[in-house]
């Protein structure tokens, strides 16, 4: 039952069909029959799914993006699960300005941070090499492992920590019984937000990526600079899929507007 | 954004629980990523500032010298005048329409009942994780040439008389801006209506406030800073964004990041890239902790 006049439902759905126009256009031309950019008037065809395969830069892009978030997520959070814990249980000198810097990352534009990495990892000596978008990708998915590792662990009873303490448990066993399967939810949501911004990024990425190297976004966009065909199409909409697969799961898991609440920059 | 992340941090550390032979724990949990951030955000950050001063020649790169000539150039061509100009026109409308638009609709979606406002509010919020990339095609699609599906529906609409110029044109910058932007906004009028009263609400209906009165004076002045907090995230972003412009506004319509791209990936004049990455940086510092501080001084009871 809803408290909305016919107005504000018009309004609604003028709203809904903004936002969801242009992935759904994305996805009905990713089935045209035809050859050129069109809708799919004459039924449905997978051609243009097919047609990936003939293209291995897509499919090569695509598993170093799927490689790259992976990674990078993890080794973020094998940085982020250590410091949020320590700064929810100890009085950490400097804990504003230490949480200020893990969460900068959000309030630096991406397109600032893929200068600085370009200059920094060209001047080490690591230019294009996936080890420098690897760094460069641990530390902008950073803030987003870590804010919601910080609020699973600052919601946890330190009752349960006392009495595992109390009853012999320390150190490494403390965390890995006890601490851990606590914050897990918080953990795995992180991990698969930072999947998803490291997955999607484009800004920050294309100025590290050499041939070789490219993620999915970065050839995608490289591709559209030239021309649109229905390729890319196609190409966007298995992205599309994968990420709302993602979507379902984060809802589920934590709930998206949690997850979700004061994100950052692109 | 830092109001919209300061909110969603937990207010204080929960009582710590004193270990004696845990004393140093802290500094070597926090120490491998502070020493991350060290080396991969606080030195190239650094560098690209000294960058910025570095003189650049066709035949000569870049040479490692400390001159103004750079930011001399930035400050006397009208180009860069009218280039970040252009920028900050694109980020205040694309501001203004998403507050516009997206704080009545976050009110509409927190009116509605349980399973539909689960529902709407993922296909809202949802397009924020999918690809900018996939999302600027779909605008791109729509809009292409004069026989766009866009100008198509206008037309057969009777909206307009003539097919409108969306593609390379600021307003189809605007528009996809807008679509991208919008969840962050939703998100943080949404976040602010969670924490109204409804009971407030009631208490002014049953002295007899009428729903448009109800609306303006309840309502909006508990919402605000949720609007304003949305605008400010949504205004660094759209300031700084890099694919919608790219990919609507063409290879002509420079904003300040689709200019540093070209600069360090086509042109390969580096150190002239890095000034206008710092400008942009440093700009829009200043407006975020400037607005920042005005939204908290103003709504300093609703911060509290």
């Amino acid at each position: 039952m809803s408290r909305n006049g016919p107005l504000a439902l018009a309004f609604h759905g003028l709203f809904v069909i903004f936002m969801l126009a242009p992935i759904v256009v994305v996805c009905l031309v990713a089935f045209t029959p035809e050859g050129f950019l069109s809708l799919p008037t004459n039924g449905f065809s997978l051609r243009w799914f097919r047609a990936i395969a003939d293209y291995p830069e897509f499919v090569h892009a695509f598993w170093v993006s799927l490689g790259l978030g992976a990674l990078s997520s993890f080794i973020a959070l094998l940085f982020a699960v250590p410091a949020a814990l320590a700064l929810t249980r100890y009085a950490v000198p400097g804990r504003g300005a230490l949480q200020a810097l893990f969460l900068s990352p959000l309030m630096i534009p991406h397109v600032v941070l893929g200068v600085a990495f370009l200059r920094f990892f060209t001047a080490i000596g690591f230019g294009g090499t996936f080890l420098a978008l690897l760094a460069a990708h641990i530390v902008v998915v950073f803030p987003f492992a870590f804010r919601l590792t910080l609020a699973a662990a600052a919601g946890l009873d330190p009752a349960l920590e006392r009495a595992a303490v109390s009853l012999g448990a320390g150190g490494f066993t403390l965390f890995r019984r006890v601490t851990l399967p606590l914050i897990l939810p918080g953990v795995v949501s992180g991990w698969a937000l930072a999947f998803i911004q490291s997955f999607d990024d484009l800004t920050m990425t294309v100025f590290l990526a050499a041939p070789g190297t490219e993620t999915l976004p970065v050839r995608m966009f490289l591709y559209i600079q030239d021309n649109i065909d229905p390729l890319v199409t196609s190409v966007s909409a298995c992205v599309i899929a994968i990420t709302l697969v993602f979507l379902v799961v984060l809802d589920r898991l934590y709930g998206l507007d949690r997850v979700l609440a004061g994100k950052g920059s692109h | 954004m830092s109001a919209a992340a300061a909110t969603t941090l937990p207010a204080a550390a929960p009582a710590t629980v004193p270990e004696p032979r845990a004393s140093r724990a802290p500094l070597w949990l926090v120490l491998p990523a502070l020493m991350l951030f060290t080396g991969i955000v606080l030195v190239p950050l650094t560098m690209t500032v000294l960058l910025s001063f570095h003189d650049w020649g066709q035949y000569k790169g870049i040479e490692p010298v400390l001159i103004l000539k750079n930011w001399h150039e930035i400050a006397t061509d009208p180009y860069y005048a009218e280039m970040f100009g252009r920028t900050l026109r694109i980020a205040l409308i694309t501001t203004l329409l998403t507050a516009l638009l997206g704080a009545p609709e976050a009110y509409i979606l927190n009116r509605m009942s349980g399973r539909w406002r689960g529902i709407f509010l993922l296909l809202i919020l949802g397009p924020l994780l999918i690809s900018v990339v996939a999302r600027t095609l779909g605008w791109a699609l729509l809009f292409g040439g004069s026989n766009g599906l866009a100008n198509k529906l206008l037309l057969s609409l009777g909206l307009i008389a003539s097919p409108l110029p969306f593609l390379f044109t600021e307003t189809g910058v605007v528009i996809a801006l807008v679509h991208v932007m919008m969840p962050f906004m939703v998100l943080s009028v949404w976040a602010a209506l969670q924490r109204l009263d409804s009971q407030v609400e009631h208490a002014a209906m049953s002295l007899g406030a009428g729903p448009l009165t109800i609306l303006r004076r309840i309502v909006l002045p508990q919402v605000m800073p949720g609007v304003l907090s949305g605008a400010i995230i949504v205004f660094s972003l759209s300031a700084s964004a890099f694919a919608t412009p790219a990919i609507i506004g063409g290879r002509r319509l420079k904003v300040a990041a689709t200019l540093a791209y070209d600069e360090f990936l086509n042109t390969l004049n580096w150190p002239l890239g890095a000034a206008v990455a710092v400008l942009l940086l440093a700009g829009l510092v200043l407006i975020v902790v400037g607005a920042n501080a005005l939204v908290e001084r103003r709504y300093a009871e609703v911060f509290r």
